[in-house]
């Protein structure tokens, strides 16, 4: 049922290590950005639910980036498709649509856990500690799932790489500055507030600052998350034979 | 009991198994064996059987009822000009592209009804040359021996053991985007190759390859097909076909005009041809013996010129187009 899985994740990570010294420096340019321009010089004096504007917006990063990055996977396999024709080696071999699926979405996670793990120790040098435990972990997880399947999915029903573009800029970009990255959405309208609950980030975003203040995070949004996460599974398994002419 | 529907050997056997009736069918996965009195009547499945396929890409109709079978072991070249339908075939019985309507099998299974038993019994060698840039030769075809759950010892084995049989032992280490086009070319062939399957789909294989190296692989294609495979390969190259082939599809506009091989297909034309030019204008004359075609130049003013008949000149008589 899941036959497959390994070749395409073996795959995708040999890539991935290849490319390691060229990307760690560019997963820390925003993060580095967000954090001299918000985190230092704008939001220096703001203290948001009894933290440093620093301590809240780190998780938010993290919470972002793990999307950011998961989604990433679309662009490479588009590039697969459209220009090195990779894809087809996948489509001609026994494997099944799961198989593949989830071979690309453990690749997308992984690069997620490593761009995520330079946020935080780009955090540890503006002096930002978190605590990391199970909760903290679950949340990034499950985000980078959802956009990884999600990413899939969009990868398999677009027709050129022009396409996956768009669906960045309305999609992954505008969830990211509204999912609670970089303000609470309490301060929000409270129809706003309601629109935003529909997007993953904005459950994600918060069960993993939650758990890194040390406060309990909220079963309702690991439900939520989990949720998400099944549906878009199934609709990437589901969109792979849609690639087919 | 049914009678072999295509008998291809008479073959006297002295019978192995001492209790084998008179009468009895002999069955493995590639040959139906009919044993009588001390013979084998050997029957074998073509390895690729088509029927009645065909592909509709809005209102253009890229095939129309394509119908033929290739015999194991056989090299079958599908020859047609741009357009006419090879890739579509190809892309059809690899699992590429959905087909409208017929039915296709490769080693007996069906590729609707058992797309990935289907999918193990082919390696496709496609048009592009579809390596991971990143990965090194050995990498990509590791990668390619996983996707068909072959143990990761048996994998190695058979790397070091193509390597060897393509000349690429130097290679393995190699980032498959240092590689020039014709090495590429052979790494694609090796790894369509790691599963060892029956079949091998060759799609325009030496396209935008320059003559010496066209030559390196067609001497390799005839080496793999010396070895047991049954090749199926569409060119546009007449000369490629010619070569290789021992039995050649013509295919326009999606439909097959014609099988035979390319002796019997060029044979119908006679022996000889000699291209003339007038007006700008190139014509060609068939002759069945050399004599005939010189006397005939003589008579005509200079610009002729004496040839062997080829299959462009039989695909042209036939269809009226150049490939």
């Amino acid at each position: 049922m899941i036959d497959g899985w390994l070749a395409v994740y073996l795959r995708e990570t040999i890539i991935l290590r290849r490319r390691l010294t060229r990307l760690i420096p560019a997963w820390s340019v925003s993060p580095l950005l967000y954090l001299v321009a918000f985190g230092f010089a704008v939001g220096r004096n703001s203290v948001v639910h009894g933290h440093t504007y620093l301590e809240f917006l780190l998780p938010g990063l993290l919470a972002m980036t793990s999307m950011t990055q998961a989604f990433a996977i679309a662009s490479e396999i588009n590039v697969a498709r459209f220009y090195h024709h990779i894809f087809e080696e996948f489509q001609a071999a026994p494997i099944s649509n799961t198989g593949y699926v989830l071979g690309e979405v453990l690749a997308a996670i992984t690069r997620a856990l490593l761009a995520g793990t330079v946020i935080i120790v780009l955090g540890l040098f503006f002096g930002v500690f978190m605590n990391f435990n199970i909760a903290f972990l679950l949340g990034y997880l499950l985000n980078a799932f959802i956009f990884a399947s999600l990413a899939v999915a969009l990868a398999m029903l677009v027709k050129s790489h022009a396409d996956q573009t768009l669906l960045t800029s309305f999609i992954i970009t505008p969830m990211g500055f509204l999912g609670g990255t970089f303000f609470p959405l309490e301060s929000l309208p409270s129809w706003v507030q309601k629109v935003l609950a529909i997007a993953p980030l904005t459950h994600a975003a918060r069960t993993i600052r939650a758990a890194s203040f040390g406060e309990s995070a909220s079963s309702t949004d690991f439900a939520i998350l989990a949720v998400l996460g099944c549906v878009t599974f199934v609709f990437a398994v589901s969109c792979v034979n849609k690639a087919r002419d | 009991m049914r009678t072999p529907t295509r008998i291809r050997t008479l073959v006297g056997v002295q019978c192995v198994h001492p209790n084998l009736p008179p009468t009895c069918k002999i069955k493995t996965d590639n040959l139906l064996g009919y044993y009588n009195n001390g013979i084998i009547l050997e029957s074998t499945k073509p390895m690729i059987e088509i029927r009645d396929l065909s592909k509709q890409y809005g209102k253009v109709q890229a095939l129309g009822g394509v119908s033929l079978d290739v015999e194991k072991g056989e090299l079958f070249a599908y020859l047609g000009p741009n357009g006419a339908g090879k890739t579509t075939t190809i892309r059809i019985l690899t699992g590429l592209t959905r087909h409208d309507g017929g039915a296709a099998k490769l080693n007996g299974m069906d590729i609707a009804k058992e797309p990935r038993e289907a999918k193990k019994q082919f390696g496709l060698v496609p048009q592009q040359l579809n390596l991971d840039a990143d990965l090194t030769v050995r990498e990509n075809l590791f990668i390619h021996g996983l996707l068909y759950n072959m143990p990761r010892s048996e994998i190695n084995r058979r790397i070091d053991e193509l390597l060897e049989y393509m000349d690429l032992t130097d290679r393995g280490g190699s980032l498959a985007k240092t590689l020039s086009g014709g090495l590429k070319r052979r790494v694609v062939i090796a790894r369509a190759m790691v599963h060892s399957p029956a079949i091998l789909f060759l799609d325009e294989p030496t396209v935008g390859l320059d003559p010496n190296i066209r030559r390196r692989i067609w001497a390799l294609i005839k080496k793999i097909q010396a070895d047991g495979a049954t090749i199926f390969l569409t060119t546009h190259y007449i000369e490629e076909a010619e070569f290789l082939a021992r039995r050649v599809a013509f295919i326009d506009e999606g439909k097959i005009v014609t099988i035979d091989s390319p002796a019997n297909l060029t044979s119908r034309l006679g022996g000889w041809a000699v291209d003339r030019l007038e007006d700008d204008r190139l014509t060609t004359e068939f002759f069945e013996a050399r004599e005939k075609a010189v006397a005939y130049t003589l008579d005509q003013a200079d610009g002729c010129t004496i040839r062997r008949v080829n299959l462009e000149d039989a695909f042209i008589a036939m269809t009226g187009k150049k490939i």
